[in-house]
């Protein structure tokens, strides 16, 4: 199935316990250069699906595929070397190291001769960046924080970018600034899948949207579609938030 | 008062922080409070001694002093060797023990199973060596006067000069290599710090291992300063404590001052107070740190 994709993840049950999976036989599949959004109400089990495909929540059954390889069982910190990179939500940067050690650290899985030309490309890339490269990254603006867990998740020039809402907590002006540039990583080749609360900024970036309710899959389309359909929007995106509080 | 308490409360000082640094790392990176880390020390002592016993009585002159020292090359080979087992006893421990509840369970089952290493670890060496005292030698070394009122023997400046030395490469370590990035991320985010590509286990290895030679260092200057017994690092576990946590839990500079404080203020209550006031100046100071400020001198959270 899906033969063109570039990560294919199949009927995939996970959860932090192994009886109490939070995912539960979720399907989510992006080809390359494509931009992908997992949306669903609240306590849908998005953010514990990216962080399974990131290999920081463990995977009790199904499948992870990427680039042909299978890393259901692999350790988090070797998908990044297979070329899948991840920006948590929150505490997403080493806040007591500085800008520069954070992007040093990332760098370690580059080869040592390129270490710093990808460290330079990822300053000039976010210029921001570059003139607090000495400041503690706790020390950081929201934005500037977001733009910094990008730029390390970027550093190791991944196939695809994995991000747990990147406009979590940020003004509306940031997050037009966030997504601008991640539509500008997805023009350099980059593959994006994002998890997101803000259901309007993410169907405006992607191509692909995947509703998930329950830890499944209820949903999943063009973005386009979406865009122009009141009814989903508001039983998934909106309605069910205020159900599942009730 | 004499200014003599700054030798005495610096070499007192090195030698704690020598330990503290791995309570300070394994406490944070782990999250538990490491009782065996005593019997790190004690073993390093103990393990440098044999080992200079086997290598003077092998090589011809290696057992002798270099020049006014009473530190031979048998010694400093020993003392080298010995932090090498050392590292390794932290890491089987590791292995043996703290992997398997990794995870799995509270962090007070973790600090229960490390008291519990720690007294077999110590009978073991009662066992061997029995508990009577042992000294690396029986020279006696005459204080040569510094200056400034200050005196020292040769000894207690070849020892500080080589804590001094461990302490700036270790926060070289720690703050210019990609190791040390990886210790200091692993301590404030372990699941970014996967994220970020570092190998957690193997960080944590590393951590045991630096943990375990410094230990030994500190044990081997115990030694030579005082004496060797089973109980010399099960005793200096609450200085041990007082200046990790003084200094801030995970925070190696922080560890470092904090021992510092502790090791003169040690030396201040003996001169001013009397021996018996030695061990209180810990408890004062540990007390004092987690009313006042609970996350320490250089702590992330208050």
């Amino acid at each position: 199935m899906n033969r063109g994709a570039l990560l294919s993840v199949e009927r995939l049950v996970a959860g932090y316990e192994p009886r109490l999976p939070i995912v539960n036989g979720a399907s989510v599949h992006a080809a390359q250069g494509e931009i992908v959004a997992l949306l669903g109400p609240n306590g849908a089990g998005k953010s514990t699906l990216i962080k399974a495909i990131a290999g920081l929540v463990p995977a009790a059954a199904g499948r992870i595929l990427f680039d042909g390889k299978d890393l259901t069982r692999m350790p988090a910190h070797l998908r990044i070397s297979e070329g899948l990179a991840f920006a948590p939500q929150t505490e997403n940067v080493f806040a007591s190291m500085s800008v520069d050690d954070n992007l040093r650290l990332a760098a370690g899985l580059v080869p040592h001769a390129r270490r710093a030309g990808r460290i330079a490309a990822m300053y000039e890339a976010f210029p921001d960046l570059k003139r607090q490269k000495r400041l503690l990254a706790g020390r950081l603006s929201g934005g500037q924080r977001q733009m910094l867990a990008i730029a390390r998740a970027l550093l190791v020039e991944p196939k695809a970018l994995m991000l747990d809402e990147p406009s979590a907590g940020l003004s509306p002006k940031l997050v037009e600034i966030v997504f601008a540039k991640l539509a500008e990583i997805r023009a350099s080749g980059v593959t994006i899948v994002l998890v997101e609360q803000n259901a309007r900024a993410a169907l405006a970036l992607a191509d692909r949207v995947y509703v998930l309710v329950q830890g499944r899959n209820r949903h999943e389309g063009e973005a386009s579609a979406l865009r122009g359909d009141p009814m989903i929007a508001s039983l998934y995106l909106g309605g069910v938030e205020t159900e599942s509080a009730a | 008062m004499s200014p003599q308490v700054i030798i005495e409360g610096l070499l007192n000082g090195a030698l704690i922080g020598l330990g503290a640094v791995g309570v300070t790392l394994t406490y944070s990176i782990l999250g538990f409070a490491n009782f065996a880390h005593g019997e790190f020390i004690t073993f390093g002592a103990y393990a440098a001694l044999a080992i200079a016993a086997v290598v003077s009585a092998l090589v011809v002159g290696f057992g002798d002093g270099l020049g006014p020292l009473s530190i031979g090359p048998a010694l400093i080979l020993a003392a080298l060797f010995a932090m090498a087992l050392t590292a390794g006893l932290a890491l089987a421990l590791d292995r043996l023990l703290f992997t398997r509840l990794r995870g799995k369970s509270e962090a007070i089952s973790m600090v229960m199973a490390s008291f519990g290493a720690s007294m077999a670890i110590r009978a073991l060496i009662e066992f061997v060596f029995t508990s009577r005292p042992a000294y690396f030698s029986r020279d006696l070394q005459i204080a040569r006067p510094l200056g400034f009122g200050l005196k020292a023997t040769p000894n207690q400046l070849a020892l500080l000069l080589v804590a001094g030395v461990l302490v700036v490469c270790v926060h070289l370590l720690l703050s210019r290599t990609q190791i040390g990035r990886a210790m200091r991320a692993v301590s404030e985010n372990p699941p970014l710090a996967r994220a970020s590509g570092v190998d957690v286990e193997a960080t944590i290895r590393f951590v045991w291992a630096l943990g375990g030679a410094l230990a030994c260092a500190s044990g081997v200057m115990l030694g030579l300063l005082v004496q060797i017994r089973p109980f010399m690092g099960f005793d200096l576990l609450l200085p041990l404590f007082a200046a990790a946590i003084l200094g801030g839990i995970g925070s190696v500079p922080g560890a470092f001052a904090g021992a510092m404080v502790i090791g003169i203020g040690e030396a201040l209550a003996v001169q001013l107070a009397g021996a018996e006031w030695r061990a209180a100046v810990a408890f004062v100071a540990l007390i004092a740190v987690l009313l006042i400020r609970p996350g320490g001198i250089a702590g992330r959270k208050p």
